[in-house]
């Protein structure tokens, strides 16, 4: 089977996506990891004005199956969450790199996201 | 045989809630709340005795249970509770208030020491403490003595140890008592690794946490050389009792090095299970370990002579020296360990020989007549079977039209699919049959049937994402005309 792995998004290894423009950055899951959560049933997300760190987690995805921590790929502050996750948290399943994203972060430095993974090297990982 | 599961239906729709067969508004007087917290009337069931008797009784007939058929769910132990316990359970002089004093309530007190007795026996543990109300609550307790102990000996200790394969619980006990958690991977066998074990067990381990046989059925056949590596680095070596059904009469936790054991008596003693509870989950120790049991704990009055007590016929309660404390109001859950003790009593040593002899025997037999692939083996009480390219959770749907319970599914994880079996010593060879008419009847089908079943039994396949996205968790606010199933 293989998974969507669009060229616009860089990759953490624990299956988050960042896409990023000018200073801020849209942060999802990944295909691959919706496929291996199944259906999801509730996705919980920080506020806006929310700080977060590298590496912290930053919200919870629940699927039938289990329940997974997200973790930040790149630290910054929330400017926006994707609040129609709550009625409809089936868009992370059905499109995970579009209307399913998380959230919107202000990047605190950007130099940040050359420690993320390119999609060929996520690829690998996933492969 | 074809099998179809009693149904009650009302207009296309399951045997209706009491409030919906029949209301009467009732007015409520005024109380002392503000009025806008309260109504002026309720709406409550309004039924006579025998529609009563009667909803209950079609809930009962759509119900399963052991009294219906097998329950072959691995790990579980679902046997037939004889119902003569539940006899002896009920009689009044069982029922006695626990705050009374010792001295009047000698016989509730003996009937805690011979169980006391009777399962630090079974066990080969030197002391039992009555008081955790579940398995889960008996690890707890367990791991806090052990923790205890390590104190009490000024040492520090971080981990705990636990095999992939084992239960879920072995790991929120150990996270729950503050310990890290060390998993420790299985080996080609499915047993314990003990080269692996050598290098995870350091200084820092408190304990061992084990089932054995293990989930796979499989008895781990180097525990005298697991509990050598454990002892050597100071750790403790904790029995999970899930599994004790196997080795009643035969094999003894206290003899294979074991320091902490529990108990589920609801799997090997026959008291009620899951919603059929409370359970109860004795906690058995080695002499060493003893001290630091729950308070209060009962044993045989100590009286010197001329005080209360002495002559030493009677029993008394007693905080031992170091107890970690209560782990639950009064001394447990009472009718349950009388449940337990009338279970014991009645089949005695050799009664308990042939229980674990007849639930391995059972748990082989059945092995050998199902046509999916069982990649571990010889058993013991359970065997773990692999569904292969079919799902685990469908083959478990599809059981339910055969009118048997299906088993464990998808898990351990070290098996792709699988298919966890428990017959226990319950069953006869004749359900035993059945059960395994049920996995050909089953193996033999089209993944695209099983996507649909089950379709003979009283409820139908249940729309899980559905029920976690949009949870209905008052029947007010059902839309009753989506009952159409």
């Amino acid at each position: 089977m293989s998974f969507d792995v669009p060229e616009d998004c860089q990759y953490r290894e624990s299956h988050e996506w960042v896409r990023a423009t000018d200073g801020t950055a849209r942060v999802g899951i990944t295909d691959f990891a919706q496929d291996e959560l199944g259906d999801v049933v509730f996705v919980e997300l920080p506020a806006v004005g929310d700080e977060l760190a590298t590496g912290d987690d930053f919200g919870v995805v629940e699927s039938i199956k289990a329940v997974s921590d997200i973790y930040t790929p790149v630290a910054g502050t929330v400017t926006a969450v994707n609040e129609r996750l709550r009625d409809e948290p089936e868009l992370v399943n059905e499109d995970p790199f579009g209307e399913g994203w998380l959230l919107e972060i202000e990047l605190a430095d950007e130099a940040e996201l050359e420690d993320l993974l390119s999609p060929a090297a996520y690829r690998d990982q996933i492969e | 045989m074809e099998y179809d599961q009693a149904r009650w239906t009302d207009a296309d729709r399951y045997e209706p809630l009491l409030a919906e067969k029949s209301t009467r508004e009732v007015a409520v007087e005024d109380g002392p709340l503000p009025d806008d917290l309260t109504r002026d009337s309720l709406a409550l069931p309004d039924l006579s005795e025998p529609e009563l008797a009667r909803h209950y009784t079609r809930l009962a007939q759509m119900n399963y249970g052991v009294e219906s058929g097998p329950i072959p769910l691995g790990s579980c132990t679902m046997k037939y509770n004889p119902s003569f316990t539940e006899d002896v359970a009920a009689h009044p002089k069982a029922a006695v208030h626990p705050d009374r004093p010792a001295r009047t309530v000698q016989g509730t007190l003996e009937l805690c020491h011979r169980l006391q007795d009777y399962l630090a026996r079974i066990g080969g543990m030197d002391a039992v403490t009555l008081q955790p109300p579940a398995g889960a609550a008996g690890e707890f307790t367990g791991i806090q003595v052990a923790k205890a102990y390590h104190d009490h000996n000024g040492e520090d200790r971080s981990s705990v140890v636990i095999p992939d394969s084992a239960h879920g619980t072995n790991f929120a006990t150990a996270a729950m008592a503050g310990y890290d958690v060390v998993e420790l991977p299985s080996d080609d066998d499915g047993r314990v690794d003990v080269d692996a074990l050598e290098a995870a067990v350091d200084d820092d381990t408190a304990a061992l946490m084990l089932t054995n046989p293990n989930t796979l059925g499989l008895f781990e056949r180097d525990i005298e050389a697991i509990a050598d590596v454990v002892h050597d680095a100071g750790g403790l070596l904790y029995y999970d009792g899930a599994n004790l059904n196997a080795l009643l009469g035969r094999a003894r936790p206290g003899d294979m090095g074991f320091d902490v054991m529990h108990y589920n008596v609801h799997k090997t003693f026959a008291t009620p299970h899951g919603g059929g509870g409370p359970g109860a989950g004795p906690v058995g120790v080695t002499e060493d370990l003893a001290p630091f049991l729950p308070r209060p704990h009962v044993r045989k009055e100590t009286g010197a002579e001329g005080e209360a007590g002495a002559g030493n016929t009677g029993f008394e309660y007693y905080d031992p020296a170091h107890s970690i404390g209560k782990v639950h109001g009064y001394y447990g859950n009472w009718p349950v360990l009388v449940k337990a003790f009338a279970y014991i009593a009645r089949l005695g040593d050799a009664g308990l020989r042939d229980t674990s002899a007849t639930a391995v025997l059972n748990a082989n037999y059945l092995a050998e007549r199902i046509p999916y692939d069982v990649p571990f083996g010889p058993f013991h009480h359970e065997f773990v079977a692999s569904a292969g390219d079919q799902d685990a959770a469908d083959v478990a749907k599809g059981m339910l039209d055969h009118g048997v319970h299906p088993p464990t599914t998808k898990w351990p994880e070290i098996v792709d699919e699988a298919l966890m079996a428990e017959p226990t010593e319950s069953e006869s060879k004749r359900s035993l049959d059945h059960l395994a008419a049920a996995f050909e009847a089953v193996a033999g089908e089209a993944d695209g049937t099983l996507a649909d079943a089950p379709t003979r039994s009283a409820a139908r396949r249940i729309d899980q994402v559905g029920a976690a996205r949009d949870p209905q968790l008052c029947w007010q606010g059902l839309d009753l005309s989506d009952f159409d199933n």
